[in-house]
C-alpha cells in the first residue's frame, strides 16, 4: 500500500495551515485511490521533542516515531504558515533534524499559509530552494492559501486539486528506492583501507 | 571485568554555587580522582584529550606518567586519544614511554575527536576523519610490532629506515580500544585488527551502542579473531547515586538542567529513559549497569563518567566511595556469575605478555 504524509507546521489551534494540510490528504487520497494511506503529523505535538533534538543530537522515542514515518511515506505534503518572509522556524527546525536520505528523491508538495496572498512566493523562493537542496522532488505547483481564500472563490480548491494530480503521478512513478544499510552490509576493511591509500 | 572511570575534563561552572574552577584545581582534582580510583578498588582511569576550552587535558601521557608514579594497579588508558590529529609516531612513542614508565599497565582508545576547528589547527581535514583514522592507526600498528619501519602514505611525511623508540615494554605493544558512537567503519576497523571495541554509552539512546557492538562482534568472528562473544567490549555510563534515589535526584538536577551537552532541553527524567545515565540509588545503578549486558552481550570493561557537568571534587570523591564500597563489589560477583567460561577477560599487558610467550610470536 502506498502511503503519504503530511506534515502541518501550524501553531495556532485551530490552525488555518493545519485546514489547508487536511485539505490537500483528502485530495491526495482521492487522486490515489482507497489504498492511499495518508497520515497527518502536526510539529506543533512535537516542537519540545524537535528542540530537544536539536540539544541532544538524538530523536526520543516520540520523534523518532515521527521520523520513521517520514523515510517510510512514499511521498509528503509539506505545508508551513508564513513567518517573517519565510517558513516558520518550527518548520525549519523539524527538517534539520530529518536524515536528509529520508526525503531524497521523494516526491513532495509544498504549500503555505498567510494572512495575505502577498506571501505567495515564499513557496518559490523558500521551500521549494530548501528541498531542492535536500534532493527531494517538489511538485510543479505549489499551494498558497491566504486569509482571503478561505471566503472567495480563488480557485484554491482547482490549485488543491492540481497539486494533488501532480503528487500521485509522481508517487505513482517513483521507482523503487534501494537503501543499503552498512550496519546490515558494512565496506570491508580492505576496501576502508584501499580507499584510503589509493588517493 | 574491568570497573573504572573515565573523565572528558572539563572545565565548567558549578551552577549551584556559580564557583568555576581554575584550569590547575581542575587538573590536579583529575589527579585525585584517579589515585582514590584505585584506593577503593577500581581498576582503570581514561582520562579524555582535547585542545579547545572548557577542556583541560591536551596532554593525556603526561598526566598518565604522573598518576603512573602515584598508584601501583591502576591501568592508565584514554578516552580517546585523536587518531585523527595527532601524529601516529607520537602516540607510538609517547605511549611506550608510558609503559615503560607505568610498568605495563596501559592501554589507550582510539578516537576521531568531534571539535571541528581542531582538524585545521591541527593541519587535517574532518572530513577526512575515517580515513586518517584507517591509515594513521595502521602506521601506529607497524611501529610498535616492526623494528625498523619503511613507509608512506597519504597524510603523515614518509619514513625510511624508522625505529619507534623506546620499543613497547616487554615487546607488548598497549592494548588498544577503538571508540566510536556511530560510525559502522570503526566497528569493522577494531573487528580487523581483534583490538576492543569501546562504546561511550552516555549521552545517546542505547540503540546506538546496540548496533555498533553488534556489528563489531559479527565482523570479529568473520576476521577470525574467536566467536563473536568472545570479542573484547567496553562500555561507557553515567551515574549520580545517593542512599535514596529521591536525595540523588534533587541533588544532581541543578548540574543537569545546566550541563553542557544536553542542558536546557530534555528533562532529567526523560533523560534518563532515553539515555544510559542513572540518577539514584546504589541498588539502582547496579540493576541499570546488569542491564547492559542485555543488550551487548558479556563484556570486559565497565567505565563510568562521575565527574562532569561541575560538580565539586568532594561530591565526585563520595561517588567513588559508592561505587567502590556498594556497587563495584556487587557488579565483579554478578557478571562474573554470568559470563560463559569461553569469554574472555579483558587482556592487560601481563595477560598479552603470557599469550605471546605461549605462541613465541606476536600477541595478536
Amino acid at each position: 500500500m502506498t502511503s503519504v504524509l503530511t506534515i502541518s507546521a501550524g501553531l495556532s489551534q485551530p490552525s488555518s495551515t493545519r485546514l489547508l494540510a487536511d485539505r490537500l490528504s483528502t485530495a491526495v487520497r482521492g487522486e490515489q485511490g482507497e489504498e492511499t494511506a495518508v497520515d497527518v503529523v502536526e510539529l506543533r505535538d512535537h516542537a519540545h521533542d524537535i528542540t530537544d533534538n536539536l540539544l541532544t543530537g538524538f530523536a526520543n522515542q516520540r520523534l523518532r516515531q515521527v521520523l520513521e514515518l517520514v523515510d517510510g511515506a512514499d511521498g509528503l505534503v509539506l505545508t508551513s504558515p508564513v513567518f517573517t518572509a519565510s517558513y516558520s522556524g518550527l518548520f525549519k527546525s523539524f527538517v534539520d533534524v530529518v536524515d536528509p536520505e529520508s526525503v531524497r528523491y521523494k516526491p513532495v508538495l509544498l504549500a503555505a499559509t498567510g494572512g495575505t496572498e502577498r506571501h505567495s512566493l515564499v513557496l518559490e523562493h523558500a521551500l521549494r530552494p530548501l528541498l531542492s537542496y535536500l534532493r527531494a522532488q517538489p511538485v510543479p505547483t505549489a499551494v498558497y492559501a491566504a486569509s482571503a481564500d478561505w471566503g472567495n472563490d480563488t480557485e484554491l480548491n482547482q490549485r488543491i486539486t492540481r497539486a494533488a494530480g501532480e503528487l500521485a503521478t509522481a508517487v505513482r512513478t517513483e521507482p523503487e528506492r534501494v537503501r543499503t544499510d552498512p550496519f546490515d552490509d558494512p565496506v570491508p576493511f580492505e576496501q576502508l583501507f584501499q580507499d584510503t591509500t589509493a588517493h | 571485568m574491568q570497573f573504572g572511570v573515565f573523565t572528558v575534563g572539563d572545565v565548567t561552572p558549578d551552577p549551584t554555587t556559580g564557583r568555576t574552577p581554575t584550569e590547575g584545581e581542575r587538573l590536579q582534582a583529575m589527579v585525585t580522582i584517579a589515585r582514590k580510583a584505585e584506593e577503593v578498588g577500581l581498576d582503570v582511569f581514561a582520562t579524555g584529550e582535547h585542545h579547545n576550552p572548557p577542556f583541560v587535558p591536551s596532554s593525556p601521557t603526561t598526566m598518565l606518567g604522573y598518576i603512573a608514579g602515584l598508584t601501583e594497579r591502576l591501568i592508565l588508558s584514554t578516552a580517546t586519544t585523536l587518531i585523527t590529529t595527532n601524529d601516529p609516531v607520537k602516540i607510538a612513542e609517547d605511549f611506550a614511554m608510558l609503559q615503560h614508565m607505568a610498568d605495563g599497565r596501559v592501554d589507550l582508545m582510539l578516537g576521531r575527536g568531534n571539535q571541528g576547528p581542531v582538524y585545521p589547527w591541527f593541519g587535517q581535514d574532518i572530513r577526512q576523519g575515517i580515513p586518517l583514522s584507517i591509515e594513521n592507526y595502521h602506521l601506529l600498528h607497524r611501529l610498535w610490532r616492526e623494528d625498523v619501519v619503511d613507509w608512506q602514505g597519504r597524510f603523515r611525511t614518509p619514513l625510511q629506515g624508522f625505529t619507534s623508540t623506546p620499543r613497547p615494554l616487554d615487546g607488548v605493544p598497549p592494548f588498544v580500544w577503538h571508540g566510536s558512537i556511530r560510525s559502522p567503519e570503526i566497528a569493522e576497523q577494531a573487528a580487523y585488527y581483534g583490538n576492543g571495541f569501546f562504546h561511550n554509552h552516555i549521552f545517546w539512546p542505547k540503540e546506538h551502542t546496540q548496533r555498533m557492538v553488534e556489528l563489531y562482534r559479527q565482523r570479529f568472528e568473520h576476521y577470525g579473531h574467536g566467536s563473536a562473544d568472545q570479542a573484547v567490549v567496553g562500555l561507557g555510563g553515567q551515574v549520580f547515586m545517593r542512599r535514596n534515589s529521591q536525595d540523588a535526584v534533587a541533588e544532581f538536577r541543578p548540574y543537569f538542567d545546566d550541563a553542557p551537552v544536553y542542558g536546557g532541553g530534555p528533562s532529567l527524567e526523560r533523560f534518563m529513559a532515553d539515555t544510559p545515565l542513572t540518577v539514584g540509588s546504589p541498588q539502582q545503578v547496579i540493576d541499570r549497569t546488569l542491564s547492559f549486558r542485555d543488550y551487548v552481550g558479556d563484556y570486559q570493561r565497565q567505565l563510568f563518567l562521575i565527574d562532569h557537568a561541575g560538580l565539586p571534587l568532594k561530591t565526585v570523591l563520595e561517588q567513588l566511595d559508592m561505587l567502590g564500597e556498594e556497587v563495584v563489589p556487587v557488579l565483579r560477583e554478578e557478571f562474573a556469575a554470568r559470563k560463559p567460561d569461553h569469554v574472555p577477560e579483558a587482556p592487560t599487558h601481563e595477560s598479552r605478555r603470557a599469550q605471546q610467550q605461549n605462541t613465541g610470536g606476536s600477541a595478536e
